[in-house]
């Protein structure tokens, strides 16, 4: 019963989002207000449906419900709890009722408060989510319907991939799903306001709290997505330009290049038509995303199922949503006028700049993404990797550093270089200064060298716009802004410092062995079996020392899981400040000799800790641009209210 | 700067400062997709063609059954990749993935030697836990080939 109480909740959200359709498609025609006033609620049920749907499912997990096909295919009734909870978006239907979910709390939450647009443009915007969401609606009941009943209920279930067995699991895509569909309200905000032609300042602010947030849930998705890949592949890597992550990576870059346009729109009035476009491309890229890694074209942990059916039907939702917003945007390009004027060497042009780059950066890795398939389709399999995206995307990722460390302290409209001449010439002499010192006592590869040199003035520059200025009066979203561009510089130097410094041992040692790497010695002492609730595992213990000095004892261990027979390597980690011991156990020789994989990375950890800054950053703007809006509108109310109390007593002191 | 140039030829400045760079990244990524690019072989391939020795390409194929050895040292371990044509010899250091077995398939990285030796830096075995291994025998080369690609990635 309470799997088709979740589907019928689910079919009555569908029919809502129709209904949101029509009413918002006649709130644009003359006389269709009647039914236009439906819009509002109808999200707002909606949210209710499908919040009630997805919980359904939770508890279908929790119970361990096998008569559901999708409970006995991913869960397992001696799974943790957290795991069971966590395995109902752990697989492809699951996620996708997770996404529409969040859209649809999404709408909800902007048919709610948001009351600042003409209403007209607000209609549209509703509109054209409920148009979005009915493509996912249809995509969920018709050929990945989660509530599915099982005719005969099995025994026990099939137990989830002991690799999403994790508690990265329980927020990884969570996160990565609220920003892609925080970038799909960006789209319905940029289509309401084509259709209704009002790209203005205003819709700028309307949207910029959304992609904010978005930019921030992406950041931090990325982020922990990245470490978690580092500690459970067991690869020693941060990042592998695997296809999924790049998946992620360009809705990212997009996002960055839209809040970035979004501002200088917010508060110049200029880059209206590239600010509309990008909105557009921003959401494109989730939906190239979400059909990269759930259609099975590319095999990875993330694709679930290899159905060419999903995958054409993401396909086609994709070629719908994007070429519908590229023709609206085609028509209605013309009518988008002509923003205020600015010069090149300006605060304006500094963004243009980093808009460009980024814009670049994305397309180089869409390209390099998909490539293979183009390939594949004249029957010659590549894959593409570092060698090609680590030097293409430098080239334009370096420039766009050295812009971001003077562009904040650049003047809107135009500036003079001789105002700015004393801290380019600090930044430049930093750089060339930094260079040769690295170049003459490392000798280390030019990227890493330009990476270290870079961190440097990207910091110094970072905190720059802090000159001259009252710390304590300084608006929250500035200090947004220099936290998120000191956490460029911290992953940056983290990136750069881990790919030059890091070093590697492995062997086959003997119980007692000693094995050096960098400053570390590590001691096998011992290997032993050990079990969890549902795995068994061989761990060993290794006493460290560091530089002499006994710290810690690191505990690797190969995990065998037996529901679904599965191994994996649960590696250890041992952290300072400046970085990371990484120790893995591989087989046992025949001799009778453990393989040992030792790996010393050098403030590896900075990149995440830069990664959080970045969204910390994100989410300090969002506050002070949210709360700057509440004050302003208070304060409205106030002009408003007092005015209304002087026409009152002057009409009463009048009669 | 800027003062000597008319605000409407400013926005004419950076409308080409964003074409060019875009169109240069596009142009610089196809031509480094063209060198960069890793090719895959099959094993029969990689005997008929052999790449150049420092070019990185990708080996797949099926581990032989009973071939794989283990060097001295503990960690090198050595195996022959096949697909009913060709065997190539492989060699790699380092911790095997856990689905790294005897007749399964594997996807090795690395490059060709000269004396024929694919000197592998990383394996990849497959990680579907729906993936099962099957017998190769008695079926024809472009069987072979078929399954084998199926069974990778």
């Amino acid at each position: 019963m309470i799997a088709e109480f979740g589907l019928v909740a689910l079919w009555l959200a569908a029919a809502l989002a129709g209904l949101q359709l029509f009413a918002g498609f006649m709130g644009l025609r003359e006389g269709g207000e009647g039914i236009a006033v439906l819009a509002r609620p109808a999200a707002l049920v909606q949210a209710l449906l499908c919040g009630v749907s997805f919980f359904t499912l939770l508890w279908l997990f929790a119970r361990t419900d096998l008569s559901v096909a999708l409970v006995a295919s991913n869960s397992h009734s001696a799974k943790p709890l957290i795991f069971k909870l966590s395995g109902a978006w752990g697989n492809h239907e699951g996620s996708m009722l997770l996404w529409v979910t969040v859209m649809a709390l999404a709408g909800g939450l902007i048919a709610f408060i948001e009351r600042r647009l003409p209403e007209k443009t607000m209609l549209a915007t509703l509109g054209a989510q409920a148009f979005v969401a009915l493509g996912f609606y249809a995509f969920l009941l018709f050929s990945s319907n989660p509530f599915e009943r099982l005719a005969v209920a099995p025994v026990e279930g099939n137990g989830l991939n002991p690799l999403l067995q994790d508690i990265g699991l329980a927020f990884h895509p969570p996160t990565l799903y609220f920003g892609y569909v925080g970038l799909s309200v960006a789209f319905s905000f940029v289509v309401g306001a084509l259709l209704t032609r009002q790209v203005t300042p205003d819709f700028a602010r309307v949207m910029r709290p959304w992609v904010l947030g978005a930019w921030c849930l992406l950041t931090i998705g990325i982020t922990a997505g990245s470490y978690w890949a580092y500690y459970e592949l067991g690869w020693g890597g941060w990042w592998f330009w695997d296809p999924v992550e790049n998946a992620s990576l360009m809705p990212w870059l997009a996002a960055t290049a839209l809040l970035h346009s979004v501002s200088v729109l917010a508060a110049r009035d200029a880059l209206r038509a590239w600010t509309v476009m990008l909105g557009v491309v921003a959401f494109s890229m989730s939906m190239v995303g979400t059909f990269l890694v759930r259609s099975g074209i590319l095999t990875s942990v993330h694709a679930f199922a290899v159905d060419p059916e999903r995958g054409s039907f993401i396909l086609a939702l994709l070629a719908l949503n994007i070429g519908g917003a590229l023709a609206i945007f085609a028509t209605r390009a013309g009518t988008v006028a002509e923003g205020e004027r600015f010069s090149v060497f300006s605060r304006e042009g500094a963004l243009v700049i980093n808009n460009v780059a980024l814009s670049a950066i994305l397309g180089i890795v869409l390209l390099g993404t998909l490539y293979p398939l183009l390939t594949e389709a004249f029957d010659v399999r590549v894959s593409v990797g570092p060698p090609y995206f680590n030097p293409v995307g430098a080239i334009f990722l370096f420039p766009m550093l050295i812009v971001l460390a003077i562009g904040p302290i650049l003047r809107w409209r135009g500036d003079s270089f001789a105002r700015i001449r004393m801290p380019v010439l600090v930044l430049g002499g930093l750089l060339l200064v930094a260079m040769v010192a690295l170049w003459a006592i490392t000798g280390i590869g030019i990227l890493p060298l330009l990476g270290l040199a870079l961190a440097l003035v990207v910091a110094v520059g970072s905190i720059l716009p802090l000159r001259g200025r009252s710390v304590r009066r300084l608006p929250v979203a500035v200090w947004g802004m220099v936290i998120a561009h000191f956490g460029v510089a911290v992953t940056l130097f983290g990136m750069a410092s881990d790919t030059a410094f890091q070093q590697e041992r492995l062997v086959a040692a003997n119980i007692g062995d000693v094995v050096e790497v960098g400053p570390w010695t590590a001691q096998l002492e011992a290997v032993s079996p050990v079990a969890g609730p549902n795995w068994t595992a061989i761990e060993a213990r290794l006493s460290l020392r560091y530089e002499g000095q006994e710290v810690a004892e690191a505990n690797p261990q190969a995990r065998s899981f037996w529901s679904p027979p599965t191994e994996t390597s649960e590696v250890a980690l041992t952290t300072r400040w400046n970085g990371q011991l990484y120790t893995a156990l591989g087989n046992q020789a025949e001799d009778g000799r453990w393989q040992l994989r030792l790996w010393w990375k050098p403030f590896v950890t900075w990149i995440w800790y830069g990664g959080l800054l970045i969204a910390l950053g994100g989410a300090l703007a969002l506050v002070g641009r949210v709360v700057g809006d509440i004050r302003r509108r208070v304060a409205g109310r106030k002009i408003v209210d007092r005015k209304a109390d002087e026409a009152a007593i002057a009409a009463g002191s009048g009669s | 700067m800027g003062t000597g140039i008319k605000p409407k030829h400013q926005r004419l400045v950076l409308l080409v400062i964003a074409l060019v760079a875009l169109v240069g990244a596009g142009l610089l990524a196809a031509w480094a997709l063209r060198n960069q690019a890793n090719y895959f072989y099959l094993p029969s391939e990689i005997v008929a063609e052999a790449p150049a020795p420092d070019e990185a390409v990708r080996l797949g194929g099926m581990v032989e059954m009973g071939s794989i050895n283990t060097a001295e040292d503990g960690v090198t371990v050595r195996f022959i990749v096949g697909d009913g044509d060709a065997r190539v010899p492989v060699s790699f250091t380092g911790i095997v993935p856990a689905l790294f077995v005897e007749g399964s398939g594997v996807v090795a990285e690395g490059s060709l030697a000269a004396d024929g030796t694919f000197i592998a830096t990383n394996l990849l075995a497959k990680h579907d836990e729906n993936y099962m291994p099957r017998e190769l025998e008695g079926m024809t080369t472009e069987e072979v080939r078929a399954e084998i690609e199926a069974t990778l990635e």
